[in-house]
């Protein structure tokens, strides 16, 4: 099992989420996020001043998969929050080493 | 036996007063004074509402971490500016016949009453008595708001409510008398009809004396640089900005003292046309020198508008209105960035609204309209530094005692952990993860 977490632009999150759905994918997590990387931040003015905005706004998603689905989550989120512009994000991928459900304890793939 | 005595008493005596009321009626009002009354305290309600739109705008402007703290303050000037000035600060502004530098008509509300105790309701044309507590009393109270906004996110709340009672309490009435109360610039012919002097420029000296003497947040001036400090609701302050300029129309308009038609009506188009230029005044102006259009310059531009055309407000045409306006608006937007770069931290920007906006507008009285001219000029200038120099040293007294007494500052501590949660323990916003959400099951 992996975890995929992945930082994207808000406005692609939809997309993200519906083409996840279509290959099966049954939950993900996303969560407001900061942060900055090859994008760095951007200059804003308030009040005839000029200054930094060092940390930008994305959204980042975090979906469990089993191994042999993997691939196609990747390539979807490849796909979907691609615009072609800089700050589009990155994805990170991890093993994961379990995954229990609370309700009824199920574990592993089952849970996912 | 006694019991039956004392109601027997009683009774004569309700037969008496009984009998002595058919002989003094109650004074019958007159259409016009009906009317009038009806105007002054529908400008009553709108100048109180102000009080809603400084607090809306001040919590806009400044960080979620001390809105709890700015409501709090603006929640309690209103209350003490109507209970001092009940108390003895609208007879310090209305003497009645006095030197014309100091005068005290007494404690209380001493109504004027005709036969059988009924109110005389030849007070006025315009108004009754307790129309002219109310209108002024909501009026005294905007003088210490303006200084909220300027000291806002790192004064004492104690503190500021102890200078709070005192500003408005002495100094706005004492030195409003010296004009409203019929005193020496009155004589004088100094003109100020709503106030950019007595209310605006007023408020304003308190808020550039207190934001100079407390010294500006932490984070704001680092290493010589400005560090701007966004405030949290932009359309907080918007909200804010738009009750103010509705409150405008009973400050300027219930200014008239009466409901006269072409005086009122002409108040409230000069009013409306200054505030909007004063909007499009301020939008040029930091398109210009920031590149970006500023809202929060805008907001400041259009309440800018409204100080300035509030001294000659009924004597202004309509291009004289625009042209106050829009220097007004392009005025304060050079004034923010000249104050910031001066190091004196004025969250939202009251300094540049209420005291310069105020001493262009009174200025603007000998300039434009009716009024302009060379001597009375010299008299709108005698009239601002008068109440320059008196505000300034007044206000510098306060602090000065409250500074050396209770201090006027929180602890570096508590000006980073914010205000709402050390000064009140409460915050304003409670997301999901607090502690009250936890408890509602949400």
């Amino acid at each position: 099992m992996k975890m995929v977490s992945a930082i994207i632009k808000h406005f692609r999150l939809d997309e993200v989420r519906d083409s996840l759905s279509k290959l099966g994918v049954q939950g993900m997590t996303a969560i407001e996020v900061k942060g900055f990387g090859r994008q760095k931040g951007h200059m804003e003015v308030y009040r005839g001043v000029e200054y930094e905005v060092k940390f930008l706004p994305k959204v980042k998603i975090e979906v469990a998969v089993a191994d042999e689905k993997l691939d196609n989550v990747l390539n979807s989120i490849l796909e979907n929050a691609k615009t072609g512009e800089i700050g589009d994000g990155k994805i990170f991928v991890y093993n994961l080493q379990d995954v229990i459900r609370i309700r009824t304890g199920e574990r592993g793939e089952e849970a996912i | 036996m006694k019991r039956i005595f004392v109601l027997t008493l009683l009774a004569l005596t309700f037969c008496s007063s009984l009998a002595f009321a058919e002989e003094a009626v109650a004074p019958t009002a007159s259409i016009g004074l009906i009317a009038s009354n009806i105007w002054m305290m529908v400008a009553t309600f709108l100048v109180f509402i102000m009080h809603l739109g400084f607090a809306s705008l001040e919590a806009g402007l400044t960080r979620s971490k001390n809105t709890v703290n700015i409501l709090f303050k603006n929640t309690l000037i209103p209350a003490i500016g109507l209970l001092t000035y009940a108390w003895f600060g609208f007879n310090l502004m209305y003497p009645g016949t006095f030197n014309g530098f100091f005068g005290f008509a007494g404690f209380g509300l001493p109504f004027p009453t005709v036969d059988g105790g009924f109110l005389d309701l030849s007070y006025n044309e315009g108004y009754t008595y307790w129309t002219d507590f109310l209108f002024q009393g909501m009026f005294a109270a905007t003088a210490a708001t303006i200084v909220s906004g300027a000291v806002a996110e790192r004064i004492k709340l104690s503190s500021f409510l102890v200078f709070s009672t005192v500003f408005v309490g002495l100094v706005y009435p004492i030195v409003g008398s010296w004009k409203w109360g019929g005193g020496w610039l009155d004589n004088m012919g100094f003109y100020d009809f709503a106030g950019s002097t007595l209310v605006h420029s007023v408020g304003g000296w308190g808020a550039l004396i207190g934001a100079i003497m407390l010294g500006a947040r932490k984070g704001k001036y680092v290493d010589g640089k400005i560090k701007p400090i966004p405030g949290h609701s932009m359309p907080l302050a918007t909200i804010g900005v738009f009750l103010l300029w509705l409150g405008w129309f009973g400050f300027n308009g219930g200014s008239v003292l009466s409901a006269d038609p072409a005086l009122v009506s002409l108040t409230l188009v000069t009013t409306c046309i200054a505030a909007s230029a004063g909007i499009v005044g301020a939008m040029f102006t930091t398109w210009t020198i920031s590149g970006k259009p500023d809202l929060s310059m805008v907001l400041n531009g259009c309440l800018a508008g409204l100080v300035g055309i509030t001294a000659g407000a009924d004597q202004m045409g309509l291009g004289s209105a625009f042209l106050i306006g829009l220097i007004a608006g392009g005025l304060v937007v050079v004034s923010v960035i000249m104050i910031d770069k001066l190091k004196v931290d004025d969250p939202v920007g009251a300094i540049s609204v209420h005291l310069v906006g105020g001493i262009w507008g009174t200025l603007a009285v000998g300039l434009f309209g009716q009024m302009a001219g060379a001597k009375q000029f010299g008299i709108q200038l005698v009239g601002v530094g008068a109440y320059g120099v008196t505000t300034a040293v007044a206000v510098f007294i306060i602090f000065s005692v409250i500074k050396a007494t209770m201090g006027l500052r929180v602890s570096e501590e508590e000006e980073f952990e914010g205000l709402d949660v050390s000064e009140h323990g409460l915050e304003a916003y409670h997301l999901a993860l607090s502690p009250a959400a936890k408890d509602s099951g949400i």
